[in-house]
């Protein structure tokens, strides 16, 4: 079944507040296989110009993972999870995530669209500080294949 | 140290970067992340799927794929922008040796305020695994 294009636009409510730990950055970088001082040595990060130490650049994906499950399980939604393969990702980031962040995660479907019998869904969520800054945007694209 | 916005011109090239996944480290990315997808851990559920066999995770591609970048930013927090698109899936064998990854990067472009931009080519037995793997690093 062909996405609905009404979808777009369709908002879910914010996350619980996320807080970002040091060892949860460690393990991150430790699973990339990056030894960077910047994510594990607050000295290092501070020399680096950062207020403590920073996580990777697509350590994001670990909150956008979890605000995009609202999506893929919303049944107003009616995607096959089981033929979901991840097509494509976005991140823009307005500052480097860092230990002591503690965001939020708002998912806000962004574009769906078929091709070649697969429903695309692209998801947007949008990571902020409980004091609403903007951290990180992030753009999810989800291929169903076969549905359409 | 950080590469001077003067010293970088489109073609400038990074570091070509070799990494090898094994299954511990998907194992290990699976924890990390929370993507508990059985298709990353489970052979017999990946082949169910119509997958040649267990697969790594597409953002673990990405991730060590832009580890090529922030090691030749030297600051991870200078990387802005990142995207991918997966074109193809990385198949990690149940061996010692797992799969290789292979990173290659170029200035392809300089942007406003001493922003470049960098396009990466990233394959796996020859083969390209992302078909779209870009970052915007703000230089110094």
């Amino acid at each position: 079944m062909a996405l609905d294009a009404g979808l777009v636009g369709r908002s879910y409510p914010p996350s619980a507040v996320y807080e970002v730990g040091r060892e949860k950055i460690a393990e991150f970088a430790t699973a990339l296989g990056d030894p960077d001082p910047v994510y594990r040595d607050a000295a290092a990060a501070r020399a680096a110009g950062h207020p403590d130490v920073i996580a990777p650049p697509t350590f994001a994906i670990v909150l956008s993972l979890g605000a995009g499950n609202a999506v893929v399980e919303d049944p107003e939604v009616g995607l096959d999870y089981s033929r979901v393969v991840h097509g494509e990702q976005r991140f823009t980031h307005h500052r480097p995530i860092r230990a002591g962040d503690r965001l939020v995660a708002t998912a806000v479907i962004d574009a769906v669209r078929t091709v070649a019998g697969n429903d695309m869904l692209t998801t947007r969520v949008d990571l902020a500080t409980e004091d609403g800054e903007p951290v990180c945007t992030t753009h999810s694209m989800l291929v169903a294949r076969g549905t359409a | 140290m950080s590469p001077r916005p003067v010293d970088v011109a489109v073609g400038t090239e990074l570091p070509e970067q070799v990494s090898r996944v094994t299954r511990a480290d998907l194992v290990r990315y699976a924890g990390a992340s929370g993507d508990l997808n059985v298709i990353h851990w489970n052979e017999r559920v990946a082949r169910e799927v119509g997958l040649p066999g267990v697969i790594a995770h597409g953002m673990l591609t990405a991730g060590l794929a832009a580890r090529a970048v922030t090691a030749w930013a030297g600051d991870p927090g200078a990387v802005v922008e990142y995207s991918v698109r997966f074109s193809r899936p990385v198949v990690v064998p149940d061996d010692a040796d797992g799969a290789e990854l292979t990173v290659r990067g170029r200035v392809a472009a300089l942007l406003e305020d001493g922003r470049v931009r960098v396009d990466l080519t990233v394959t796996s037995g020859g083969e390209k695994v992302l078909s779209l793997a870009r970052a915007v690093v703000a230089l110094g």
